[in-house]
């Protein structure tokens, strides 16, 4: 099997080689510039721009691999500020030794996201480290959105609604279930999806009504949570049985000691709204297969600001901290 | 679990009306932490209150056991293994955590026989494995010592701090410092043991117990069992976790503790010197007790100014009445134990707890 060598990230031939022969074939004459910076024709009003590296391990998983991850993370940050994501720029920093049918796996991937999210990739660097320098492959990805909408952005009350956009978990559970062997769970698969369509139908839709909406990578739902209340003179009330949470997905979680609300996805917001948009905003969603499963699943609340809460199934109310330390390294 | 059920029983227990306040103790770490996550505890009818006994094992373990541990393993170079609990506790005058920074060799490993791996993957250098656990633990790391034995390891040992819970209740009740009205007594542990080892708290002390599970069901209905034998004026010790506690406990587990380990005095934090509460390496595998092996002499133990592990694991405080709690000692910069362990009823309140 072919080998991605040093000499691949040497400058010379062998890397002009890879360049054209394996990524700019895959992800597009545009995707690595001949010169310095890639030129984009002029936009006009607010952008957003944004970066994200990604190390997850496994490289492939069901439901996505790291190619799909680097394209749809980058996207949904620019999603969930309003704008319409349209440019990428793609690092890839490989390891001595990885294969090049790894690498066209990978590359695929990403042109088949950033086709399905409708974003060009165009600049884009390599650098191939010794043996033992990265693990594989890392990936990094920034983007440039245009707002063409109101940023969604607004202030949080008590009244207000928390919405997820789906089932929570998934991604988080995928890759720990193949770390820890458990992969038979074969209905178990990563929620990694562009959610820049969903989010432009409801902001079409609503346009003023979203104040505010992050996607639950790592640390998961609680985690975004509590980042919203954080020294707010509001806090976040969580309902237990409102959450969604595949069976399975739930299942793994308590054979590995994890709670849903703590585990990453790579495919859903967590939105917060005006209780008289909060159902038609789920219904909207809902309308999109990455939101089929979109529920309200807490209120914003005065009392004890600063904090975030669970309403169990049976009732009783606790603290949904803020962890100390990442339950799940390397998950993105 | 049949959650229907269990919201109806959860109803039962909030619209209680108690006849007069009572106070209720939980013996087990888990149970301290379940209370809070499953929302159980917020669902106590006025005037029940629930205390934290000495369940937590990292928690009831003395300052001296760590500090000899550092000791040890600076003056034999050894690699130190330990359960991720014990990284951040403080000791005397240092951590595991700080020591690490410093440059000691500590291997957090989640399971003594990774431990024992260690060793052998390392010929030169004494591996020490840090044994810090109740009854539930103590039968694997028996089987470790047996398997170094077998595998004829000569640079492998065990600093045993694991203790045994019953005799730390009776010494609780002996003391009579704080009311208890009653036991949530340990799943886990009596998975092991059995029910009939807590029989001296009805027979003896004439106060009622349950042995209980850890879902939201267990932990509802063995509360509301519990205040029906208060109430009743019953003294029994009630199995309420029939699907793995067993009368008489897991004999082959049981076994090979008996054939390790002695029983022996042992310190617990704010309980003291308990008889009998310890379980101390036999002579025949001396060999593999780093007491023994590599004997060390660690510096006179300091307890940590304002820090109130000692109250709270004898019952006669809840985490927020010591003035440390949340302001000086938090999970991330833990003055006490109680507060850094996951199991911790300092950490549990911390955590969970706050503004409900």
């Amino acid at each position: 099997m072919k080998e991605i060598l040093a000499g691949h990230g040497s400058g010379g031939r062998l890397m002009n080689d890879m360049i054209e022969g394996t990524i700019r074939n895959i992800l597009g004459p545009r995707s690595i510039q001949l010169d310095d910076s890639a030129v984009i024709e002029s936009v006009t009003g607010k952008i957003a721009f944004t970066t994200d590296s990604y190390t997850v391990t496994p490289l492939f998983f069901p439901g996505g691999d790291i190619g799909s991850l680097a394209v749809n993370g980058t996207v949904n940050d620019l999603a969930v500020m309003g704008a319409e994501p349209k440019y990428l720029s793609c690092s890839l920093i490989i390891e001595e030794g990885f294969t090049f049918t790894e690498l066209e796996r990978v590359l695929l991937s990403m042109k088949k996201a950033a086709d399905h999210a409708g974003v060009s990739i165009v600049t884009g660097d390599t650098k191939v480290v010794p043996k033992g320098g990265a693990d594989r492959i890392f990936i990094n990805t920034s983007g440039i959105g245009i707002f063409r909408g109101p940023l969604l952005r607004g202030e949080i009350k008590p009244g207000d609604r928390i919405i997820s956009s789906g089932t929570l978990g998934d991604h988080g559970i995928t890759v720990m279930s193949m770390r820890n062997g458990l992969e038979f769970s074969s209905d178990v698969r990563s929620d990694c999806a562009p959610l820049n369509r969903m989010i432009k139908a409801v902001a079409e839709k609503y346009p003023h009504a979203v104040k505010f909406m992050r996607d639950a990578t790592r640390g998961g739902a609680a985690s975004v949570l509590n980042e919203i209340v954080k020294d707010r003179n509001f806090s976040a009330l969580v309902y237990e049985e409102k959450v969604p949470v595949k069976d399975e997905v739930a299942g793994i979680c308590s054979l590995l000691g994890l709670d849903p609300l703590y585990v990453a996805n790579e495919g859903k917001v967590i939105l917060i709204c005006d209780e008289s948009y909060a159902e038609g905003i789920v219904s909207a969603m809902r309308t999109f297969e990455e939101g089929s499963s979109a529920e309200i699943i807490g209120t914003v609340e005065d009392k004890n600001p600063g904090k975030v809460y669970l309403e169990t199934f049976i009732g009783g109310r606790r603290i949904l901290p803020l962890l100390t330390e990442e339950q799940l390294p390397r998950i993105c | 679990m049949n959650r229907e059920l269990t919201k109806k029983l959860a109803q039962r227990l909030r619209n209680r009306e108690l006849k007069r306040p009572l106070r209720i103790m939980e013996v087990c770490g888990t149970h301290t932490v379940q209370f809070f996550k499953t929302g159980v505890k917020n669902l106590f009818p006025d005037g029940l209150e629930l205390i934290d006994g000495p369940g937590c094992p990292v928690c009831v373990t003395e300052n001296s056991y760590l500090d000899l541990a550092i000791e040890t393993a600076g003056k034999y170079n050894a690699i130190v293994t330990t359960f991720g609990d014990m990284i951040k506790v403080p000791s005397s005058y240092s951590s595991l955590a700080r020591e690490k920074a410093r440059g000691m060799d500590i291997r957090i490993v989640y399971s003594p026989m990774d431990a024992l791996n260690i060793a052998e993957n390392n010929p030169g250098r004494e591996t020490i494995f840090l044994s810090v656990g109740f009854e539930t633990t103590a039968p694997a790391e028996a089987v470790t010592i047996l398997e170094a034995m077998k595998r004829n390891l000569k640079n492998f040992s065990v600093l045993s701090g694991n203790k045994v819970t019953p005799p730390a209740v009776r010494a609780l009740l002996e003391a009579g410092e704080t009311k208890i009205d009653g036991f949530i007594l340990p799943g886990h542990v009596s998975s092991i043991i059995g029910r009939a080892p807590w029989e001296f708290i009805s027979e003896e002390f004439r106060l009622p117990g349950v042995i209980s599970g850890f879902n939201s069901m267990d932990l509802v209905t063995g509360v509301i069992t519990l205040l029906d034998l208060i109430e009743q004026g019953e003294t029994e010790t009630v199995n309420g976790y029939r699907e793995a506690v067993r009368e008489e406990g897991n004999r082959s587990a049981i076994g090979i503790i008996e054939k390790v380990y002695d029983r022996s005095d042992a310190l617990w934090r704010g309980l003291g010197r308990i008889p009998m509460s310890g379980l101390e390496i036999k002579d025949t595998y001396s060999a593999f007790d780093t007491e023994k092996k590599l004997p060390a002499q660690a510096p006179p133990a300091v307890e940590h100014g304002g820090c109130r592990c000692g109250d709270l694991l004898r019952g006669l405080i809840i985490p927020p009445q010591c003035p440390l709690f949340g302001k000086t000692c938090t999970p991330e910069n833990a003055v006490g134990p109680c507060m850094v362990s996951s199991e911790g009823p300092c950490s549990a309140y911390y955590r969970y707890g706050g503004g409900i």
